[in-house]
């Protein structure tokens, strides 16, 4: 069973350059709050939970959990993918595809790690993959 | 507690299902002269307007400017599917403060005959869309979106794919009785479990059709409402509220149906026990089945053994739901439920509703309405009509 996709590429607003740039160096970075100290997803130019304006990106192990997965047919002759939502940090959680595996032996609350892929443009998009495929 | 005086009296749903040659404009046209002949009213009494993103053009100033009418209100909200469940609050508080008395909705659209499916399309979001770089790329198909829904709600609470195949079961009864309805054949549990996944866990049958058309609505000032030749219903209950990722935090075991419903029950004093009919957004059958329980009429987690059973079909069950057979059957035109949500729950408090559906004595019923994606941001909208004592 295949997974492999085109990628859509991402146009990169400013505020979340960094999250781009990071993920080209194959590297998971959130940003985190240096004032109420949580994290958020997607990158914003403010803290979206006490508006501090004083924000870091925070580099993360690439691990999560599959928080919920749907796999979805998209058509006639193209491959079946996984879209999923990843808690990749303490309450925060991601939309993401799960690659590298098999769609119908996951299940929601299984542990997964960062991998990337390149989109169209070359710019790498985060995706996660099963911790024990790897 | 505030008492909308205002009352709800024309509803219009136009008859097709498939328009490729009547342009979108004409279609609003169409239901806009169908609810005010309902009212028993004229284009040009209408001087309060509500449209929402499935307008064209420039939504008001393009719509007006084609009926040749210049209304001293209007209000574009739109939280998509759910707008015009929202306008129906909008516009009887337009009236109740005087800027308008005579308010009509509408909404149409083609996507059918335009080929505009969302279900196969990954969302093309325009660039500057915030949450585009975050979503796009992974393929968020609309039936993707709600799956993921559905999927945390069985994993948490045990939901089955049986129990959400029963909400469609309900509409397709109710629709073998529509004979505009797209889908009119009942269909069975086991029917829905065979038709072709789509995005696990759900099914092509747990999704709602794509139509062309349409429908329109008429708010008017009680002292109008009086001389009318069709009884106003009352808005005894309204509640707006939006729901999306929480910056990360996002929770998809309830919707924002939770908060509002509560104001909309709030402000009704009206109990759950005294709801006689729900007009409950169908875009898919785990959208059903979570607005069951953030409405209230079951606990968290116990909408799959509630909608089980028939318990949503009328004459048999305990909460009959939509009894034209829904989006999930009859009609979604546009791509947005909400519309439709409402004239069938006109129809019911009116006792116009098909024999074989028909609420017996119907007096209170609940709108809800659903705009947006489950999965990701959307908007609720709930409304408790009453007809007049």
């Amino acid at each position: 069973m295949s997974t492999t996709r085109e990628y859509i590429h991402p146009e990169i607003s400013p505020e979340a350059r960094p999250f781009w740039d990071a993920a080209n160096k194959g590297k998971l970075v959130i940003h985190t709050c240096r004032d109420c100290g949580r994290g958020h997803h997607y990158p914003r130019a403010m803290c979206p939970h006490c508006y501090s304006a004083d924000l870091e990106w925070k580099e993360t192990d690439g691990h999560g959990e599959i928080y919920s997965f749907s796999v979805v047919t998209a058509g006639k002759d193209l491959p079946r993918y996984v879209i999923a939502y990843v808690e990749i940090a303490d309450r925060v959680k991601a939309m993401t595809n799960i690659v590298d595996c098999d769609p119908d032996s996951l299940r929601i609350g299984q542990r997964v790690k960062a991998v990337f892929r390149p989109s169209k443009t070359g710019q790498n998009i985060l995706l996660f993959s099963p911790l024990e495929s790897l | 507690m505030e008492k909308l005086q205002a009352r709800l009296v024309g509803a219009y749903e136009h008859p097709t299902r498939f328009a490729p040659d009547k342009s979108l404009v004409q279609l609003h046209t169409e239901v806009a002269l169908g609810a005010v002949a309902d009212a028993g009213l004229s284009l040009s009494d209408v001087d309060g307007y509500f449209c929402a993103g499935d307008a064209p053009g420039l939504g008001p100033l393009s719509v007006l400017d084609y009926f040749n009418i210049t209304p001293r209100y209007v209000d574009t909200t739109e939280t998509g599917g759910s707008s015009y469940v929202a306008h129906v609050a909008h516009a009887a508080r337009a009236i109740d403060a005087g800027l308008c008395d005579i308010a009509l909705i509408t909404l149409a659209g083609k996507p059918r005959s335009e080929n505009k499916s969302a279900s196969s399309v990954a969302l093309a979001l325009p660039a500057d869309r915030p949450e585009r770089d975050f979503e796009v790329p992974y393929g968020p198909t609309v039936p993707a979106n709600y799956a993921l829904c559905a999927a945390r709600h069985m994993h948490e609470f045990g939901t089955t794919s049986e129990q959400l195949a029963w909400i469609k079961v309900a509409a397709s009864h109710h629709a073998q009785y529509n004979p505009h309805a797209m889908l009119q054949k009942a269909v069975t549990v086991g029917d829905v479990l065979s038709s072709p996944m789509v995005a696990s866990p759900l099914h092509r049958l747990d999704c709602c059709v794509i139509t062309d058309g349409g429908g329109a609505l008429i708010v008017a000032r009680k002292e109008i409402a009086r001389d009318l030749a069709k009884p106003g219903l009352r808005i005894l209950g309204t509640g707006e509220a939006i729901k999306h990722q929480s910056a990360g935090d996002i929770d998809l075991t309830f919707s924002a149906g939770k908060w509002s419903g509560k104001q909309a029950f709030d402000m009704s004093g009206v109990t759950h026990d005294q709801i006689q009919y729900a007009s409950i957004y169908d875009s898919f059958t785990i959208t059903v089945l979570m607005e069951i329980e953030d409405l209230g009429f079951c606990k968290p987690g116990h909408g799959g053994g509630f909608v089980a059973e028939g318990n949503l079909i009328s004459g048999r069950g305990k909460l009959p739901f939509n009894t034209d057979g829904g989006g999930l059957c009859s009609n979604h035109p546009a791509n947005r439920g909400g519309m439709t949500k409402v004239i069938e729950a006109v129809r019911q408090l009116r006792g116009e509703a098909h024999p074989a559906v028909q609420v017996p004595d119907c007096k209170i019923a609940l709108v809800h309405g659903t705009g947006g994606s489950l999965g990701t941001r959307h908007g609720a909208a709930t409304l408790i009509l009453a007809r007049e004592d």
